[in-house]
């Protein structure tokens, strides 16, 4: 199957949902070109709203938008979703109980040329502290659509972590997703790679290629979500294992490699984890996708060392 | 369903009525601060008057269904005004009055900070400033989207900001937004008590000239005294007439107005307040010390 834009998949999921739920409104702060959602505007201009580059505004208007009974997408670059406008997305919108989807664009190296400055490595982390939120990161344009549908039903808020670029088909358009249900992609005895978005499932899954060549066995988890995290299933698969990498395109500091350990340790589940992201001690940098992963350690070869290390 | 509203100025019989409304109000907030030791006196004080104007003649309200499809929304972005809004939310019928000596008290429904999950009649929880006002403008624009009453008449967004909130840049990017959008269903107070936390207002941080501001910004401005009915009325009324763009009343008044003792001070604005600073204001407004 082609790849697809996820933000083509994004802009098309709105506008399809749109014309059967009046609920769902498009709010943009001047990156509607980036975010590519031109063809709601188009299709709802009366649902769609621009602020401007005002992004405590976007996620203020958004909730109050919700508190009448809409159900507001809003979009930004990660960075600003997250760093920019935590406080207003904590309080206004999710400690108010309101129903705001933000949508934080171009995670981790994502960002490639607009650099460190623009380049989410911590909004994971942050978005984790707030009770109740979902936080959603599809691996696949399929995923990405009952993502949308899932975050549109849902009675809360959800911050989902859009990588706009073009990614291959994972799951049949049939598939049962749910936000705290993780996806098993492949089984193996030897060490489970967990991984979260498009880029980190399709670097695992390339070490989990490279392992099996060696004869270990790796089992591959699409996270899904990381709140709820698939605590279940993940616990089984590190009893089974006893070893658990974690894939994330982010900071190693609060995102999936800690919530993991949190788990594990709190089960007790005699497992190793190694993590794989972003050093603790460095700042996002400038250049292309594939060198800047390279460059912090996020590819296939880094996990399938890493998991290597594991076995020895 | 919600009741109609006057469309014609008050009368002298009304704006005395209003007048004790506002001295019940005021007493009732006081009191629950009392019972705690300590609260937000002073710009509590200072929208007594703006609150009682609004929901006692100006909003579209049914006290029985503070969800009324069809009712003006309210929302007090300064939140920390939060016991004045409780005062007068019990007054109208939402609360029962016994429910205001919880105020601040653990696992009260009365918090310091206005909180839509807790409050019967809370529009929206607020506290972080700035925030209240930018999701007001959301609430103005999901009321635009929801179409006019049945009669006809507009559904509106109220909301009241503080000047020492003026400060915050996140009311600067509403004050675009809902200029840039027309929102002529938001009616925005400023409750300018010349005060905040540190100091004066113009010298912790200079505002300068607000109206020529909100006017610059694209918003109709007027300024009255916030303390005074009849003026409250003839601006709220001019304001409902405006077309095409936002409209800001700016309100002079004082600082924990009605407490002698801290009226026009900055350290009124989280002050203690005991029974004994109650019985000075019982003393001064010539009341006897009850309840």
């Amino acid at each position: 199957m082609a790849d697809r834009e996820l933000r083509a998949v994004y802009a098309q999921k709105l506008v399809a949902l749109a014309a059967r739920d009046p609920r769902v409104c498009v709010l943009e702060a001047d990156l509607a070109k980036a975010t590519g959602t031109g063809p709601f505007a188009a299709a709802y201009p009366e649902r769609f709203f621009n602020v401007g580059v005002a992004e405590a505004n976007l996620v203020g208007v958004a909730s109050g938008l919700s508190a009448t009974g809409r159900k507001p997408f809003a979009a930004t670059f990660g960075c600003f979703a997250s760093r920019r406008a935590f406080d207003q997305f904590f309080l206004s919108a999710n400690y108010a109980g309101l129903e705001v989807v933000l949508v934080g664009t171009d995670p981790g190296v994502t960002a490639a040329y607009n650099g460190g400055t623009h380049m989410p490595l911590e909004d994971l982390a942050l978005m984790r502290t707030v009770p109740g939120l979902a936080i959603v990161e599809p691996a696949d344009p399929t995923s990405l659509e009952a993502a949308i549908t899932l975050a549109l039903e849902r009675k809360g808020c959800t911050y989902l972590r859009l990588q706009r670029k073009s990614a291959p088909e994972l799951y049949q358009a049939n598939e049962h997703f749910e936000f705290g249900k993780a996806k098993l992609l492949r089984r193996g005895k030897d060490v489970t790679l967990v991984a979260l978005g498009a880029l980190m499932v399709a670097e695992a899954r390339k070490a989990a290629e490279t392992l099996a060549a060696e004869g270990i066995e790796a089992t591959l988890v699409d996270a899904f979500t990381l709140a709820p995290l698939d605590g279940k299933l993940l616990l089984e698969l590190a009893g089974e294992t006893r070893r658990m990498v974690s894939c994330e395109n982010h900071r190693v500091t609060g995102g999936l490699g800690s919530a993991l350990a949190e788990l594990l340790a709190e089960a007790g589940v005699p497992a190793r984890l190694a993590r794989i992201g972003v050093a603790a001690d460095l700042f996002g940098e400038v250049g292309t996708q594939d060198w800047l992963a390279e460059h912090f350690g996020l590819t296939a070869p880094h996990i399938a060392a890493a998991a290597r290390d594991l076995v020895k | 369903m919600t009741a109609k509203v006057p469309e014609t100025p008050a009368s002298a019989a009304e704006i005395s009525a209003l007048a004790a409304r506002a001295k019940s109000v005021r007493r009732a907030c006081l009191q629950s601060i009392a019972t705690l030791g300590i609260g937000h006196v002073g710009g509590s004080m200072s929208v007594v008057e703006i609150l009682v104007a609004l929901y006692f003649r100006h909003l579209r309200l049914d006290p029985a269904d503070s969800k009324a499809a069809d009712r003006d929304w309210f929302v007090l972005s300064k939140g920390h005004a939060g016991p004045a809004l409780y005062a007068t939310l019990a007054e109208k019928g939402y609360l029962p009055k016994e429910l205001l000596s919880t105020l601040n008290k653990g696992g009260t429904s009365l918090p310091s900070h206005a909180d839509r999950k807790l409050t019967p009649g809370v529009d929206m929880s607020t506290g972080s400033l700035g925030q209240g006002f930018s999701a007001a403008t959301g609430i103005a624009l999901g009321l635009r989207l929801d179409g006019p009453r049945s009669d006809g008449s507009t559904k509106r967004c109220w909301v009241i900001i503080g000047d020492g909130e003026s400060d915050e840049g996140q009311v600067w990017e509403a004050a675009s937004f809902a200029a840039h959008y027309g929102l002529d269903n938001l009616i925005a107070f400023t409750d300018a008590n010349k005060f905040q936390i540190d100091g004066s207002t113009e010298a912790v941080m200079n505002l300068r000239d607000l109206c020529a501001k909100w006017e610059a910004f694209g918003w109709k401005a007027l300024r009255v005294d916030g303390h005074d009915f009849a003026a409250l009325d003839r601006a709220i009324l001019a304001a409902k007439t405006e077309k095409g763009r936002p409209v800001m009343i700016i309100l002079d008044t004082i600082k924990a107005k009605g407490v002698p003792a801290l009226e026009g001070r900055a350290e009124s604005h989280n002050a203690p307040f005991t029974a004994v600073e109650m019985a000075a204001v019982d003393a001064a407004s010539g009341e006897a010390l009850h309840g």
